[in-house]
């Protein structure tokens, strides 16, 4: 029995840093699978977030900035709002240029935002990281029910982003970005604001990354600069986007679900091996990552759940008579 | 004076070189295959572990061991080219970009499988006494042999771009790859110098990296932001544009900490890489062709 609940539980922590990746991979989207915008400093965006939701909300202390204790869901406006502005400032840098330009500058971000929260101890509290961060609906609940709380509560903000990202997609501004990506030239001759668009876009995906890094504060309540490992997350949302299928929302969650479940299996059998093996095997994960990506980028572009554009329908569709096949 | 010349100057200039070394390949790559690539960084980290590996077996000074780790970056290159750029060239570049970068964990990765992860020094690892001139300068012999190599190279490279056939073509390729294939030249042969070139000085540059602190797995992907903001300020497609923003980046980020007011270093140490991204942002903002009129793609 305890087996059982045991097993029962280590599913639902991987569901909720499923569902963490399940929104990053969301906002990859839109920036890449809807605008082929490049970012390649998705846990700078990540880590923005997690370190604003955890200063909004935790109580005051003197190791760092704090002591606002706001509700989580301001937190989490909080990290949005500021991942947002963020990336509008690389974006309104970096969009008139080539793609490639975009991906140094969000890798340079990235890289000076572990920078400043390893030094600025007043802000973060250095490496020691920020503890007693609240969870959500933390004071009625404890222990193991509070994880199934707490999967409900990502996996709710993961349903409003998907629909949000749905609506985006479908919307007219959806189809000038998509026209936007696939023929630039054609797009901007027909008059569309090119660079604002893309913008905009990188604006939408950087403030959900921050709310996923955000939600991830909040489920292990302790934040070290080690959370922002610079490569894995950035790395590992890529890969599941491209596998789950690029311009694809439902294909973003599949692709997180799946590259995330392989992930944690492979961990149970690595861990079983003895400790000289056990760290080894943890590159050759890594490796496998990698080439995995190669694959799918070489063969497997589309992914499992492909883009389908939405039909196009006109306003005077009914009066039309049906084309003849 | 002397130590503004001794502490800040000659580590400055020295680890300019690297950035110089590593950027030519970078804006090479740029200029002809048009897309920046990622895993250079981790090119070098190849290269700095390919005399690590040479100096285990062999009993000579790890810069006699350099062909190893050249060698060693050079196949890598290649095989990477051939077996997960190639497939992808008559694609958006941007599809090469994310590939690349997928082999930079690639290599990272390797080099943690063969090698592990903690930090290892070239020879005895203890403190060389410095080379002493005038009584004053005091330079580590690693900087001055740093120095020289990029400078030997620099030269080599500038007689090889301007008077050699193949150097000439891939500067035709860099400037307009269309014209040039109608002229009839070898395209593919282009890419192969290319990357020969690149992954052989970002083995040199790896080394001198690895030899001024130690070798360890993150070895070059730290120094590919400041070696990206480089390749921008010389401009892409010009190797010698590279060569000097290299330098200049390399100045730049060590000068930033000397107490030029007051006795406080002027910006904090650990933010020396901070100032290179600095730069290539007002860069991309001011002049995105960089200083020697590169191509802005």
């Amino acid at each position: 029995m305890t087996e059982l609940s045991g097993l029962f539980f280590y599913l639902v922590s991987v569901l909720i840093a499923g569902g963490i990746y399940a929104l990053l991979c969301l906002a990859l989207n839109i920036q890449w699978g809807m605008g082929g915008l490049f970012n390649a400093g998705i846990v700078g965006f990540f880590a923005i977030g997690a370190y604003t939701s955890a200063i909004l909300t935790t109580p005051e202390t003197a190791k760092h900035l704090g002591g606002f204790e706001l509700p989580i869901f301001a937190g989490l406006i909080g990290a949005a709002i500021i991942a947002g502005v963020t990336g509008w400032a690389v974006a309104r840098i970096c969009v008139r240029l080539k793609s490639d330009y975009l991906a140094m500058a969000s890798i340079g971000i990235a890289e000076i935002l572990r920078l400043v929260i390893v030094n600025e101890s007043w802000l973060t509290n250095g490496s020691l990281g920020i503890s007693g961060i609240p969870r959500p609906f933390g004071e009625y609940t404890a222990g193991r029910p509070a994880d199934l709380v707490f999967l409900a509560y990502v996996w709710l903000i993961v349903l409003i982003v998907y629909l949000v990202a749905t609506r985006l997609y479908n919307s007219p501004w959806g189809r000038s970005l998509r026209a936007i990506r696939d023929n630039e030239a054609s797009a901007a001759a027909a008059g569309k604001n090119v660079e604002r668009f893309r913008t905009q876009t990188f604006v939408i995906g950087c403030a959900f990354m921050g709310v996923a890094g955000a939600l991830s504060a909040h489920y292990f309540r302790f934040l070290s600069p080690s959370a922002t490992d610079p490569l894995l997350v950035t790395f590992l949302v890529w890969v599941m986007l491209m596998a789950g299928g690029s311009g694809n929302n439902r294909g973003a969650i599949v692709g997180a679900l799946g590259i995330w479940a392989l992930w944690s299996v492979t961990e149970i059998f690595t861990n079983r091996l003895p400790p000289e093996w056990a760290t080894r095997s943890s590159f050759i994960r890594m490796l496998l990552v990698g080439l995995l990506l190669q694959y799918v980028l070489q063969k497997f572009r589309a992914g499992i759940l492909p883009e389908k554009s939405p039909p196009l329908h006109f306003e005077d569709e009914a009066e039309r008579p049906a084309p003849e096949k | 004076m002397i130590d503004f010349i001794n502490f800040y100057l000659f580590p400055a200039l020295a680890i300019g070189s690297v950035y110089a070394l590593g950027a030519v390949g970078i804006s090479m790559i740029f200029g002809i295959l048009r897309f920046a690539h990622f895993a250079h960084g981790d090119l070098m980290t190849l290269g700095a572990y390919g005399v690590l590996a040479a100096a285990a077996v062999l009993p000579f000074n790890s810069v006699l061991l350099l062909p190893f780790g050249i060698v060693l970056a050079i196949v890598a290159a290649l095989l990477v080219d051939k077996i997960f750029y190639q497939p992808l060239r008559q694609l958006p570049t941007i599809y090469t970009v994310i590939s690349s970068f997928g082999v930079a964990l690639i290599f990272r990765s390797l080099v943690q499988l063969v090698w592990g992860s903690q930090n290892q020094v070239y020879g005895s690892g203890g403190v060389r006494p410095p080379l002493i001139f005038f009584d004053a300068i005091r330079v580590s012999a690693l900087h001055v042999q740093a120095i020289v190599a990029t400078a030997v190279i620099a030269l080599c490279l500038h007689f090889f771009l301007s008077r050699t056939k193949t150097g000439r073509s891939m500067r035709a390729v860099s400037d307009d790859p269309e014209l040039a294939q109608v002229a009839g030249l070898d395209t593919e042969k282009v890419v192969r110098w290319t990357w020969i070139i690149g992954a052989a000085l970002a083995a040199v540059a790896g080394l001198f990296a690895g030899m001024d602190t130690s070798a360890h797995p993150n070895l070059g992907w730290n120094l590919l932001l400041p070696m990206f903001a480089a390749a921008i300020l010389g401009g892409i497609g010009k190797p010698m544009g590279a060569m000097a923003g290299g330098f200049i980046i390399g100045l730049a980020e060590e000068l930033s900490s000397y107490p030029w007011i007051g006795d406080q270093a002027l910006i904090s140490p650990s933010y020396k890489t901070a100032v290179a991204f600095v730069i290539m942002i007002v860069l991309l903002i001011v002049r995105p062709q960089g200083l020697f009129k590169g191509r802005l793609l």
